[in-house]
């Protein structure tokens, strides 16, 4: 069974490598769905705020792990 | 009569054509070492199973997905990819900045055939060679029927689509590895996988915005727009890594 467990270890590893990036782009994704409705923008600039998150989450953590070399 | 979305099945097509590339380039990989060092039969069967048991997955989750309501899709799926595609772009980052490894296909073939000569010689049925090949092919068909899924499960009719790039992308490396029966290292891996992760995470952050309801400016050309933005971001952190990294390593 030893391969069927390095399976499942590996289907996790596809979504999560560094846990805090994970948890991040988790919490990121819930805080914005919590503060959609009352955010005071225009419908249109709502997705370019949920890429901005991202894109922010990504950053940091790219450059976290470069330093950390 | 089905909508076809034009405006996502190239992107669709394209993206899983890439990814699954990438994957069966690393599976074709180790099936050679295995098929070399050991035997076709036992690496030709291990791999024929295990993509039976892929099929069967998909013929499985594929229709079972129809059967769910589109914006829940969407947003389920949305999430893993944005997981998913994120985490790769992350990768394809720090490898482009010298901070990890770069892939080396040739050099994990080495290490494969060297591990398993070490297993020493099996009369009759190989199980070492059935099972190295069953695992890298449902690890890296996981992978691909993910993939698959996501990219095809996001809109209407994207499924085959999506299903057509992963077969295109499983013929070109099959045939490729008949005709030159060695790793596919010269296959700009690295530079593929940065773009794949870029086009997931596109089509991740669309569908998670279709699933909480976003209205996308230019609707469905906001892929186009969101992969763009991901590939200026990625290009620009990708000097600044390697800047903090060589600045790291010459601080005492």
């Amino acid at each position: 069974m030893s391969w069927l467990k390095s399976i499942l270890r590996e289907i996790f590893g596809l979504f999560v490598d560094d846990g805090s990036f994970a948890i991040a782009i988790l919490v990121w994704l819930v805080l914005f769905w919590l503060l959609l409705p009352h955010l005071p923008i225009a419908p249109s600039w709502q997705g370019a705020i949920l890429f901005a998150g991202l894109v922010v989450i990504l950053v940091e953590s790219a450059l976290r792990r470069a330093r950390q070399r | 009569m089905m909508l076809v979305n034009w405006t996502h099945v190239g992107p669709t097509v394209v993206a899983a054509f890439l990814a699954s590339l990438v994957e069966f380039v690393e599976a074709l990989t180790v099936v050679l070492a295995v098929g070399v060092v050991r035997g076709w039969r036992g690496a030709l069967m291990g791999s024929g199973a295990a993509t039976l048991v892929l099929l069967a997955i998909i013929a499985i989750l594929g229709p079972a997905l129809t059967r769910i309501p589109l914006g829940t899709v969407q947003l389920v799926v949305g999430v893993l990819l944005l997981l998913f595609g994120l985490r790769w772009l992350r990768k394809a980052i720090l490898r482009a900045a010298g901070v990890i490894a770069l892939h080396d296909e040739a050099a994990i073939y080495d290490k494969q055939a060297q591990a398993l000569r070490r297993q020493g010689a099996s009369g009759g049925w190989d199980k070492i060679a059935f099972a190295t090949a069953f695992k890298i092919t449902m690890l890296e068909g996981i992978e691909v029927v993910f993939i698959v899924i996501a990219l095809g499960a996001g809109g209407i009719g994207l499924l085959l689509p999506a299903s057509f790039g992963a077969l295109a992308a499983l013929a070109v490396v099959v045939a490729l590895g008949i005709v030159v029966h060695r790793p596919l290292s010269r296959i700009p891996e690295n530079t593929l996988k940065f773009v794949v992760g870029v086009l997931l995470s596109a089509f991740g952050t669309f569908w998670v915005g279709e699933g909480l309801g976003l209205t996308w400016p230019g609707q469905d050309w906001s892929i186009l727009g969101l992969i763009a933005g991901y590939l200026v971001v990625a290009s620009i952190v990708v000097p600044m890594c390697r800047g903090r990294a060589t600045a790291a390593t010459s601080t005492p």
